[in-house]
């Protein structure tokens, strides 16, 4: 129970009237003290002669005093002042740059008051949506020496880890957690999509469908959004008009291009068709993909030539420099703006997708053998807490996973998303990991890139097609 | 009798620690990536099933890694002429003894000394092109202000493979002697790939000049003083005396160069990625991504072993060669 100080107060009285005898008043100050590494409100003791009105304490109950004076020994004054996490916690992330690293940051401080005497080791790997991370994580997995805890986008991806034999299922700390409360259901069925178990805690929500666009161009074409392709088109032409390049296309490395993809096939066919050219329910040879597959062709005709040297923030940084109109990204890039001081931009839902929220999350896993569990599931509570997803998700430009986040400190396309994220209709993303397993995603984003060239749609549909035959999901 | 047996022990007990060592870490490894390229491990838990050869049926109609071969082959040919021409070249023109030989010749090898990442970071941002609309940079830009816009292209963003038409008349003459197949895009050559030829002799030519300029020097004198009273022109005694000599020497760095340019990664990676339709990805690059990223590690171990392949088809002749000419010796 808690307890406040009254005037007149001693230990010794407290544990007499409480636990039915003075001496045992060391269960008190223990108690409080563990109590006071989680939660600063209850009082730190640091001598049993010294205690003030006002301060909380944590009276335990007589079983518990019992057990703990059972092991207590006047010889090792120690364990008064609660036992502290100690030892190390490695982080595997992919998050070097701009605001991601940063959010990482606030995570960090967080960690580090609550345990101060662990020492964190961020194992990060630069290269995006962790390409890179990917394959050190998985030799280190293999090779028996994995990381406390690791970044892993929610949904299917899991799969390419044979989580299994490697990863340790969640499903514990989410009850004792509360997280199914306060996740959206939507959330909760995705993180739960690989085996019916939970693998990874989301830290955040970002959306993959985000159409930015370089207010002053558009003022100086004298163009608004676009809602469907034929404005979309309009709108390209007005731009090239006044010598502006209309729709900036980055794919440096292989996934941008198929990333601005996935947008255009949800706005071509639809939330519900789109969903089920994932789960087999509509197939690839549908006519849907043709047409998607021919507006993708006409918007790379508008597109910048050099985009095989853009990775994706040199493409958001061409917004910035008012070098293009128009970039379909997810909202990490909202990041990137920020990070970069840039106001000027706006942003709309990609052609036809307005109501259509294509999701993806970071979330963290624990390896089976992660050599500090304890650490690494202190960890996944940081990054599950109110607190927490609050001191990571303004910075990094990201939403909370919870529901119950303040929008205050969340800037206004964050406060514009959360208000999407609670009405529009949820898909996953292909191209992070959420809607299929890596093996066909790789396969689709091999097959998109290859399409910006050749522009050949009946030989990329049946490509597409083949690569969900393989992946064992159409037949 | 004794003194030699304790000799022939001794030797043995010397050399056995790092013959295990490479049995096992070497051919060991191999036999085991071999073993994988049979098997059907497509997730990160090893399966061992064997599947026969289906794993290299699957690659070759894979239509990247069929580029990435067109692409193994055009880097091949062009880098180890590009070197060997440079290489050459600036040998002999140092040869001459000009003044500050020394300052020249730790200039053109030093780029030998940066790694490929370096290289190709540098060489990313040197041929990046611009956009027409926002203005160029880079060479390009060089190329603008003084005057030499003409030259300016789209270097390694280009996507354009050259090839020859089937219905051009080289193609149909193609046809006609039943050789129709090479008339098509994947036997062509993607320009892209010139860039990366530039970034990679940029970097080995320094190299190739100085094994050019040592086979230089160790020809005697006396050869070519030969050849003089005979009256010959100094281009004759560089064709007929010269470059015969020099055979082994550009033997070796057909060897050394080739299998580099077999195996080139990090240069891609750190300069174009896989590049508009795959026109600079390598086998060595997809051999990653599929391992890595796909989890499809049976197709990475046979990419591996293509790749042994063909380094061996150009390794193995010039061992069994160089051991023939030390037996006579």
């Amino acid at each position: 129970m808690t307890y406040t100080i009254k005037k007149g107060d001693t230990l010794w009285a407290l544990a007499e009237k409480y636990l039915g005898s003075g001496f045992a008043w060391p269960a008190i100050m223990a108690s409080t003290n563990q109590k006071n590494i989680e939660d600063t409100t209850f009082a730190y003791i640091a001598n049993a002669d010294v205690i003030h009105p006002g301060w909380k304490l944590l009276i335990p109950s007589k079983e518990d005093a019992e057990e703990f004076l059972a092991t207590f020994d006047m010889g090792k004054p120690e364990l008064l002042f609660g036992k502290r996490a100690k030892g190390q916690v490695v982080i595997g992330s992919w998050w070097t740059a701009g605001g991601e690293a940063e959010g990482l940051k606030g995570l960090f401080d967080i960690y580090k008051k609550k345990y101060p005497d662990v020492e964190i080791v961020n194992a990060t790997v630069a290269g995006g949506a962790g390409s890179v991370f990917k394959g050190v994580l998985k030799t280190r997995l293999i090779g028996g020496n994995p990381p406390d805890t690791f970044q892993l986008h929610a949904g299917l991806e899991v799969e390419g880890y044979s989580p299994e034999k490697y990863l340790k299922p969640l499903d514990d700390l989410y009850a004792s957690e509360g997280w199914e409360k306060v996740f959206p259901a939507d959330l909760v069925a995705l993180l739960k999509s690989y085996k019916a178990h939970y693998w990874g805690v989301p830290v955040n929500i970002h959306r993959s469908n985000v159409l930015w666009y370089n207010k002053a161009l558009f003022e100086k074409a004298g163009v608004t959004p676009p809602t469907n392709f034929d404005e979309f088109f309009a709108v390209c032409e007005a731009l090239k008009a006044k010598g502006i390049v209309p729709y900036v296309l980055a794919n440096n490395q292989g996934w941008e291009a198929p990333h601005a993809f996935e947008s255009v096939l949800a706005g071509t066919c639809g939330a519900e068709k789109y969903g089920g050219l994932w789960t087999g329910a509509v197939p690839w040879t549908d006519p849907c993909v043709a047409a998607a597959l021919e507006n993708l062709k006409r918007m790379v005709s508008y597109a910048n030539t050099d985009y095989p040297a853009l990775t994706w923030d040199a493409g958001a940084g061409y917004i910035v420099d008012g070098k293009g109109a128009m970039f379909i990204m997810g909202d990490w890039a909202n990041g990137y703006f920020m990070a970069k001081g840039f106001t000027g931009y706006g942003w709309a839902s990609p052609p036809g997708t307005k109501g259509i929220f294509i999701v993806l999350s970071d979330s963290f896993a624990m390896p089976a053998e992660a050599p500090n569990p304890d650490n690494a599931a202190a960890w996944l509570k940081v990054c599950g807490s109110k607190e927490g997803q609050m001191a990571f998700n303004p910075k990094k430009g990201s939403i909370c996973a919870r529901t119950d986040c303040d929008p205050t400190p969340f800037n206004d396309y964050l406060k514009s998303a959360m208000a999407d994220w609670a009405k529009d209709a949820i898909v996953p993303s292909v191209v992070h990991g959420a809607a299929a397993y890596e093996a066909w995603a790789t396969d689709y984003k091999n097959v998109v890139s290859l399409f910006l060239t050749t522009g050949d749609v009946a030989a990329t549909q049946t490509a597409l097609q083949a690569a969900c035959v393989d992946a064992g999901i159409c037949k | 009798m004794r003194r030699l047996d304790w000799e022939r022990i001794a030797s043995v007990v010397l050399i056995a620690p790092s013959a295990i060592a490479i049995a096992i870490f070497v051919y060991g490894f191999i036999g085991f990536t071999g073993f994988v390229s049979l098997s059907n491990w497509r997730q990160l838990l090893p399966d061992f099933t064997l599947v026969g050869l289906r794993n290299y049926q699957r690659l070759f109609a894979n239509p990247r890694f069929q580029i990435d071969l067109r692409n193994t082959v055009v880097f091949t040919v062009l880098f180890l002429g590009a070197c060997l021409v440079i290489g050459f070249l600036l040998a002999v023109l140092l040869d001459r003894g000009i003044k500050g030989e020394g300052i020249f010749r730790s200039i053109y090898l030093f780029p030998y000394a940066i790694s490929f990442i370096v290289t190709g970071v540098v060489w990313r941002w040197l041929l990046n092109p611009g956009t027409a609309e926002a203005g160029s940079v880079g060479i390009n830009l060089l190329f603008e202000k003084f005057g030499l816009g003409f030259l300016k292209w789209g270097w390694y963003t280009d996507p354009t493979v050259l090839y020859i038409h089937p219905e051009s008349g080289v193609g149909q003459l193609l046809q006609r002697v039943g050789l129709g197949a090479l008339a098509y895009s994947n036997f062509g050559m993607s320009v892209a790939i010139i860039s990366l030829v530039i970034a990679a002799t940029w970097q080995m030519s320094g190299y190739t000049m100085v094994l050019y300029l040592a086979g230089l020097r160790s020809i005697p004198e006396e050869l070519r003083e030969a050849a003089r009273v005979d009256g010959a022109s100094e281009v004759q005694i560089l064709r007929h005396v010269v470059l015969p000599l020099l055979q082994p020497i550009t033997l070796s760095a057909v060897i050394i160069l080739g299998h580099i340019s077999l195996k080139i990664y990090d240069l891609v990676v750190a300069m174009t990625g896989s590049g508009p339709g795959f026109a600079t990805d390598v086998p060595a690059y997809f051999m990653w991504e599929t391992t890595f990223q796909a989890n499809r590690f049976n197709q990475g171990a046979s990419i591996a072993t293509v790749l042994l392949l063909m380094v061996a088809v150009l390794v193995v002749p010039y061992l069994v060669y160089s051991i023939r000419t030390e037996a006579k010796i």
